[in-house]
């Protein structure tokens, strides 16, 4: 609360201070952004950060596009695909392609890159991006083949997402520390300067392909880390910064309230929701009994929470994935409204009417923890309230040592359900229900190509965990943009800020 | 003398291994660093290949006495995060901080001394309040506040200087302004408070009954011997603008080491956070131990001792 009110002092200085101030890099086609992360190294394939992403949309292409906002899939270094069988895809290559280094892309790159990604022994960061991968084959110049370790119906989106195609003579020389430093791959932009953890400079590439992603508008892209939120606004208001985001929504109402500046909301993939130990892997689990989880889902009272401290597009979410992802069904979901007589019923029904005590975890977005506590507390189910670091929650998460925690995940963008109910219900060491039934229905889904076999083993699924309560899913996220008057751009809701759609007005 | 350098600088290293060690096994016992690692999106299986990759699953005995033993020779290993030398990454990010370091000092330096003395001459005048409300306020305002502050005033409103960033001298015209003001009011009190305590002792009473030129008795008597503990005192404050310049650092994204410190601690990025303090040990050692020969210069007394 002390530090609402702090922020909130500082962001009514600044605008407080701050008059009308002229927009310096429009002339000079320069486009400057602010990060709030550092990023650890460019290298797509070696970052888990959004930011990371960010630039990897920016340098380098994958074979397949998957459009934001229709959510068509559509060749860009690849021109047609086709499934051989259940565990092969060929592609027929883009002809002409050049990388920002002036090589020309072929089949060669492609295996090149699938078959270093994929060999668990390079270390790739996130892992579930590319281990479904077996190996890449050539068959011509540009015709090339992926084989998958086993049935992967995701494969086409994960091939529009996070698989980029690097250039085979380069990488092997460079490795992912010379590719982080000096990046090459065939995208809108190519880079021209990187400071690890401090700045990026990015340029048009002249040469790039006619790619569904489009030709990029502005010619200079200049991001800087700046840790602090305040600074950033500093900087936008003396016209050093064109545009930064991930900007808190009391701070975005404030920018949005003024002239010079244009907010945009969207919505994300991320997903806020409380993992319940219904399998008892703690010791004295009150939620193995689904009376008491059910008695959670009940007592939240989720769309005050968005109303009140999420804002913009976020919205209450019901299901273990989020509503866009292929099929996460949400009328398969129960939706357990907010009810808190309800809930002391169930409460009192399980044996805890004169209420009970537990150990609520969480990592991140303390006001939005410390909420859903006061909803608990209301209801007689009193918190003792831990936050940990990341890391560590995430062991003791792992150690089944938790018995509630307030976790969010953002699926890396992945417009599947697989990336998020069948990362946590698969039996794995984050699953706190250990359902067979949902294990059964999720290793179908996940590896059937029918897509209507997958549609309805999905909602089988989501219809059981939420029957039996297994999560509290809560809310979506959402991300606030904030650019000066001169800049245009529209948000999409998987959370890339894509530069190439970015103009001047 | 010499003897007792040698002494006191083998104690030195051993408190800095000391130091080193205790640190090492508290960062072990932190958190899981392959979590850490691994990042958000990672499942359960990223993590374990992660911990096997860097040997973490390893006694960390093992682990600290290999580090120790690269350490020594000047290597410091690979940062688990930006995948670089971690002698190399600090390397960049220590001048940032030593730059900001040295200039913080010196502007605290520079405005706590004429204004203790001036304070302590002209006692419970205007100008003495003035320095005491200065002090005060120095104390009592947040870095992060008065960071912002001058922020709005310097960078937004009146566009003088940069808000952040190190490109040019003037981007670090504003954080040497917070951090030596942070440093500033401790050393004027107690350059005040010695002056005062000289004043009134009995060499100068006499110096002055002998006739002695009152700006020499300021200076050559009264300050020389006032200044010994703004000595040690300016030696430690030092090694915390090293250190602890975090917030300063972050405010005006001066990618320094102390911001590097902190965000590596927060990432569980061993080898950068050990080296760091094995660093920042060294630091506060070696100033404390310049502090004591300035001191013994300063002071002849000291040197029999």
């Amino acid at each position: 609360m002390k530090s609402t009110v702090l922020k909130s002092t500082i962001t009514g200085l600044i605008l407080a201070a701050t008059s009308g101030t002229a927009w310096a890099d429009k002339a000079d086609d320069t486009l400057n952004v602010a990060f709030t992360k550092e990023l650890e190294n460019v290298d797509s394939y070696f970052n888990s950060s959004r930011e990371g992403v960010v630039l990897q949309r920016a340098v380098w292409d994958g074979l397949i596009y998957r459009d934001p906002v229709s959510n068509e899939y559509m060749g860009n270094l690849a021109t047609e695909w086709e499934w051989i069988d259940d565990t092969t895809i060929e592609f027929k290559l883009r002809e002409g392609v050049k990388f920002h280094d002036g090589s020309d892309f072929s089949a060669d790159d492609v295996v090149f890159t699938v078959n270093y990604v994929a060999d668990e022994a390079n270390g790739v960061k996130t892992q579930r991006n590319v281990n479904w991968m077996k190996s890449a084959e050539k068959v011509d110049d540009f015709t090339v083949r992926i084989m998958l370790k086993e049935n992967f119906p995701a494969a086409i989106e994960f091939l529009s997402g996070p698989v980029s195609m690097y250039p085979s003579d380069y990488y092997e020389e460079a490795g992912p520390e010379g590719m982080g430093l000096k990046p090459v791959g065939t995208g809108p932009y190519k880079v021209t300067e990187v400071v690890p953890g401090q700045h990026f400079k990015l340029e048009a590439y002249d040469g790039y392909h006619d790619s569904p992603k489009g030709k990029p508008s502005i010619k200079n892209v200049d991001i800087r880390t700046i840790p602090d939120v305040n600074t950033q606004m500093a900087e936008l208001f003396s016209g050093s910064l064109d545009l930064i985001w991930q900007v808190p929504s009391d701070q975005a109402e404030k920018l949005a309230a003024r002239d010079e500046f244009q907010v945009s909301n969207e919505s994300t993939m991320r997903v806020g929701y409380l993992t319940l130990d219904a399998a008892g892997r703690s010791e004295d689990s009150p939620f193995t009994d689904v009376r008491v989880r059910k008695a959670v889902n009940y007592a939240i009272n989720r769309q005050e929470l968005v109303d009140a401290l999420l804002k913009g597009k976020s919205k209450v979410v019901y299901t273990p994935c989020f509503p866009s992802q292929f099929g996460c069904d949400e009328d398969a979901a129960v939706e357990y409204e907010y009810n808190p007589e309800k809930a002391k019923e169930l409460l009192a029904e399980a044996g805890y009417e004169d209420g009970l005590t537990i150990d609520f975890y969480a990592y991140r977005d303390r006001e939005y923890a410390e909420a859903i506590t006061s909803y608990l507390n209301a209801v007689g189910i009193d918190t003792n309230f831990k936050m940990l670091q990341y890391s560590a929650l995430r062991e003791q998460n792992m150690k089944g040592e938790t018995v509630v925690s307030f976790q969010t995940w953002g699926s890396y963008s992945i417009n599947d359900a697989s990336a998020m109910v069948s990362q946590f219900f698969k039996h794995g060491s984050l699953d706190y229900a250990m359902d067979d039934e949902t294990l059964e229905y999720l290793n179908i889904a996940d590896s059937s190509t029918d897509e209507a076999v997958r549609k309805e083993n999905y909602t089988k699924a989501i219809e059981r965990i939420t029957e039996e309560a297994y999560w509290a899913p809560m809310f979506s996220y959402n991300t606030n943009y904030v650019t000066t008057n001169e800049v245009e751009y529209t948000p999409t809701a998987d959370e890339v800020l894509r530069f190439t759609t970015v103009s001047w007005k | 003398m010499l003897q007792f350098i040698l002494k006191r600088l083998g104690l030195a290293i051993l408190v800095a291994f000391t130091v080193s060690f205790i640190s090492f096994s508290l960062l072990f016992l932190s958190g899981d660093p392959a979590a850490a690692l691994a990042g958000e999106t990672a499942s359960g299986e990223d993590i374990e290949a992660l911990r096997r990759l860097y040997g973490f699953d390893r006694p960390m005995l093992v682990q600290y006495g290999e580090w120790l033993f690269s350490a020594m020779q000047g290597d410091f290993g690979e940062s688990y995060y930006f995948r670089l030398p971690v002698a190399s990454l600090i390397a960049d990010r220590l001048s940032v901080t030593m730059i900001l370091g040295v200039c913080g000092i010196t502007f605290a330096l520079l405005t706590a001394v004429p204004l203790g003395v001036i304070a302590a001459i002209r006692l419970n005048s205007i100008i003495d309040r003035v320095a005491l409300f200065i002090s005060v306020a120095g104390q009592a305002m947040p870095s992060f506040w008065f960071g912002l502050i001058l922020i709005v005033v310097f960078a937004i409103q009146l566009g003088w200087l940069p808000p952040s960033g190190t490109e040019t001298w003037r981007h670090f015209i504003l954080p040497t302004i917070v951090l030596g003001y942070y440093a500033m009011p401790a050393i004027m009190r107690l350059t005040r408070a010695g002056m005062l305590d000289v004043l009134n002792s009995d060499y100068i009473r006499t110096a002055r009954a002998k006739g002695a030129n009152e700006t020499r008795v300021l200076f050559r008597h009264a300050l020389r011997n006032a200044i010994i503990p703004v000595v040690s005192l300016a030696a430690v404050q030092m090694g915390f603008m090293l250190g602890g310049s975090i917030v300063v650092e972050s405010i005006f994204a001066l990618h320094g080491a102390g911001y590097l410190a902190w965000e590596s601690i927060a990432r569980n990025d061993l080898p950068t956070v050990q080296a760091l303090i094995l660093i920042f040990s060294m630091f506060y050692i070696v100033f404390t131990f310049l502090a004591d020969v300035l001191n013994a210069w300063l002071d002849p007394r000291m040197r029999s001792s």
